[in-house]
């Protein structure tokens, strides 16, 4: 068989089971457009910005598992996806860019639409190609693939000069069954020997908490990682990223930890003797003051990347491998042992971590007259528990917010940009998952500053017909800058005031979608019934919330997790008490 | 710790960029950097120069085991092996110092490449501390131009870094 470059590309997304392309065209990528148009099976998003379609493209990958493609053109097609691109690389989510480049004759001459995208991403992207001859297409698209998705996934770009799409040139094709790289070669089990080693310190540990990341999420290895909680009756806290990978509901349960996470997981950490650190990677959100962090443990970490581990904290026994084979390994040799995990030393750990619990540290002053950002939040829970429910978030309180309040149940169902902290990715990511799962529902928790920065995407819901809920949570601040010029920068509230908000509701409707402006915390849970109840129309809520609510707990950046600050109302109420 | 890091990688356009880059992006320190290809033209190999403490070092092989284009690196500081460095100088030759630079660099085991009336042009290859006790010997006003290839290391035995 022979075909044109274009074609090749388009029959490579077809032979890796892709479905869907978010992009947008442009001169460089015009051949791939025409050979998409006369594709009748693969279908593409039009996007309104190729930031969105990264987002989406991302977003699709996070609830999915599988690989998440955008298409967009050379020059600033390019550079409007990086940030997209950025936002997968740290959160190593699975993604193949292809970029349009000028002719390969005028690379290097800044022609019109040129930049070398190849360089610019290089930092932010775990592999990238520049295709400069037809014949190098197939293999090169194999290979994006696969990087992208095996070992600790990321975003792999393709970068294809316009001539190497000639519809004027036709090779013979043959799409690669296997790729082998000599260069590259993932891991997948971890040293048994190692694995063994942490056994053992696991049977002995005292008091051990289990921290786990968005790896399990990735490695799909939330069962494996249940059934050896069950087993060690240890404590387990998420990340952000992690979020859902145990059930919220399951005792064992600390809820998340870090900057603005629990009372009781942050000291869990704070008083272990053994962490095991499960597919996360400590990072700075995470781990406070290194000096300080969990200054009594020893450490297990592993990892599909031995880059991650004793990057930031030195460990005790590092285990490279994919999360989901060595969480079965310990759990078998741990179930081999005859003395297994202390149960009178973790009888002990539990009542120490029943203290910390019984501050209820998430616990908030509500209010009958302005609504509460986190019953905003826990009142979303109540009415969409039963559902099958995706929600995605933008950055800022909001976030935060829903990472406390919402309880996730299941993996891949919390979609947040955790690593790179992108503004603008709750709508376009929405719309990825939405595409993924057409009957299910998804819903975007955004602020009003968040929501802005990729707005325009509001066409692309109307165009496909994307049913999302969109809840923003308007206080009119960026409210986590708001927050830390309240602590530290003594209220100067500088440029933190968003003013000249568009009348959301209405804007909603331009856009030909439903819109909805809520203020009395007394009609918000049947505006949500309303909304929800709406199958087939994206509902846009504008809830207006208290402007000055605060995120607690909180530990500010450097310090350790045993310093965090809780909510004024909650230590009033413990002074009285 | 001064360590040297050699590296075989996939002889594409943009490897180099991506070593040095990932130097430039972690804030790791660089004080030498050759590169060219093999005798297999699919592989460069490169010599890095470098320090840091253990923990650095320890995450700088993993970044660079970790980028997709590098195939194989060794460590050459953590066994046995031997650096070189090419050098050449360009040093005044005038009447007065003609015969003394001459002196010099049969002292050194150098060979002088390029004559003029008034200049000479050195060759010198050792270890690094070599050619810098060259350069001390000379009088710094006679000295034009210096070029350094930067160290190249092989390990020492029969076993070798290859495929």
């Amino acid at each position: 068989m022979e075909l044109t470059g274009a074609e090749i590309v388009v029959q490579a997304l077809k032979e890796e089971g892709v479905e869907y392309v978010w992009g947008y065209p442009g001169g460089a990528v015009l051949h791939i457009y025409d050979a998409l148009f006369q594709d009748k099976t693969l279908r593409h998003i039009l996007v309104r910005h190729e930031q969105a379609a990264t987002h989406a493209a991302d977003g699709y990958a996070r609830a999915t598992g599988n690989v998440g493609v955008a298409l967009v053109t050379s020059g600033p097609g390019a550079t409007n996806a990086v940030t997209g691109i950025a936002t997968a690389y740290m959160d190593s989510i699975p993604m193949v860019v292809l970029t349009g480049q000028v002719p390969v004759p005028f690379i290097g001459s800044d022609a019109f639409q040129e930049v070398d995208i190849t360089g610019i991403t290089r930092p932010c992207v775990k592999h990238n190609f520049l295709i400069k001859r037809v014949e190098d297409i197939a293999e090169t698209m194999a290979k994006a693939f696969y990087i992208a998705r095996t070992g600790r996934p990321g975003p792999v770009l393709v970068d294809i000069p316009k001539d190497v799409t000639d519809p004027g040139v036709r090779v013979p094709y043959v799409y690669p069954k296997k790729v082998s790289m000599r260069s590259y070669k993932p891991v997948e089990k971890g040293n048994t020997r190692q694995v063994r080693k942490a056994v053992e310190l696991m049977s002995k540990a005292r008091r051990p908490v289990i921290y786990t990341g968005g790896g399990v999420v990735l490695g799909d290895a939330s069962e494996d990682l249940r059934k050896l909680v069950d087993y060690s009756g240890f404590p387990v806290t998420n990340t952000l990223m992690g979020l859902g990978s145990v059930a919220a509901s399951d005792d064992h349960f600390l809820g998340m930890l870090g900057m603005h996470g629990t009372y009781e997981a942050n000291m869990a950490m704070h008083e272990a003797d053994l962490i095991i650190a499960i597919g996360a990677r400590f990072d700075d959100r995470v781990t406070g003051k290194l000096a300080q962090f969990c200054p009594n443990a020893r450490i297990i970490h592993v990892d599909v990347d031995p880059a991650s581990i004793s990057k930031n904290v030195r460990v005790d026994v590092p285990i490279v491998g994919q999360v989901k084979p060595v969480l079965k390994d310990m759990l078998k040799f741990l179930k081999e042992r005859k003395n297994g995990p202390d149960k009178a030393a973790l009888k002990d750990w539990w009542a120490r971590i029943k203290t910390w619990r019984d501050v209820n540290c998430l616990k908030y002053a509500n209010s009958d007259k302005v609504i509460k950002p986190q019953y905003a939040i826990e009142t979303l829970h109540k009415v969409t528990r039963r559902r099958n429910f995706f929600l995605t978030s933008d950055v800022g309180q909001h976030q935060m917010f829903a990472a406390q309040f919402y309880p996730f149940e299941k993996p891949r169902r919390w979609i947040n940009s955790g690593g790179l902290g992108t503004m603008g990715f709750g709508l376009p990511a929405a719309m990825g998952v939405q595409q993924a799962f057409p009957k299910a529902t998804v819903a975007c928790v955004t602020g009003e500053a968040s929501i802005q920065m990729c707005i325009q995407e509001l066409a692309t819901c109307s165009q496909y017909d994307l049913p999302l809920k969109i809840i923003l949570l308007n206080n009119g601040y960026m409210g986590m800058v708001r927050q830390w010029q309240e602590f530290f920068y003594d209220k100067r509230y500088s440029h933190s005031y968003v003013d000249a908000l568009p009348d959301f509701a209405r804007l909603a409707e331009t856009y030909g979608h439903v819109g909805m402006t809520i203020e009395n915390p007394g009609d918000l849970e049947a505006a949500y019934k309303e909304a929800f109840g709406m199958k087939d129309r994206l509902v846009f809520m504008n809830v207006i919330i208290d402007p000055e609510e605060n995120v607690y707990p909180m530990i500010e950046a450097g310090k350790g997790h045993h310093e965090m600050h809780m909510s004024p109302h909650l230590s009033a109420e413990r002074e009285l008490a | 710790m001064r360590h040297i890091i050699s590296v075989l990688i996939e002889n594409e356009a943009g490897a180099l960029a991506r070593v040095s880059g990932l130097f430039a992006a972690r804030g790791y320190n660089i004080a030498s950097l050759t590169v060219a290809p093999t005798e297999d033209d699919t592989l460069s190999r490169m010599t890095i120069v470098t320090y840091g403490d253990e923990m650095v070092i320890e995450q700088i092989i993993k970044q660079l085991n970790k980028l997709v284009d590098v195939v194989k690196l060794l460590d050459l500081s953590d066994g046995p092996h031997i650096e070189r460095e090419l050098m050449m100088v360009k040093v005044k030759a005038e009447k007065g110092t003609r015969e003394e630079m001459k002196r010099m660099a049969d002292i050194f085991r150098a060979n002088i490449i390029d004559v003029t009336d008034c200049s000479y042009t050195i060759e010198l290859t050792g270890a690094g501390e070599k050619l810098d006790a060259f350069l001390k010997a000379v009088n710094d006003d006679l000295i034009m131009e210096v070029v350094r290839s930067g160290p190249l290391g092989i390990s020492r035995g029969a076993r070798g870094l290859g495929l």
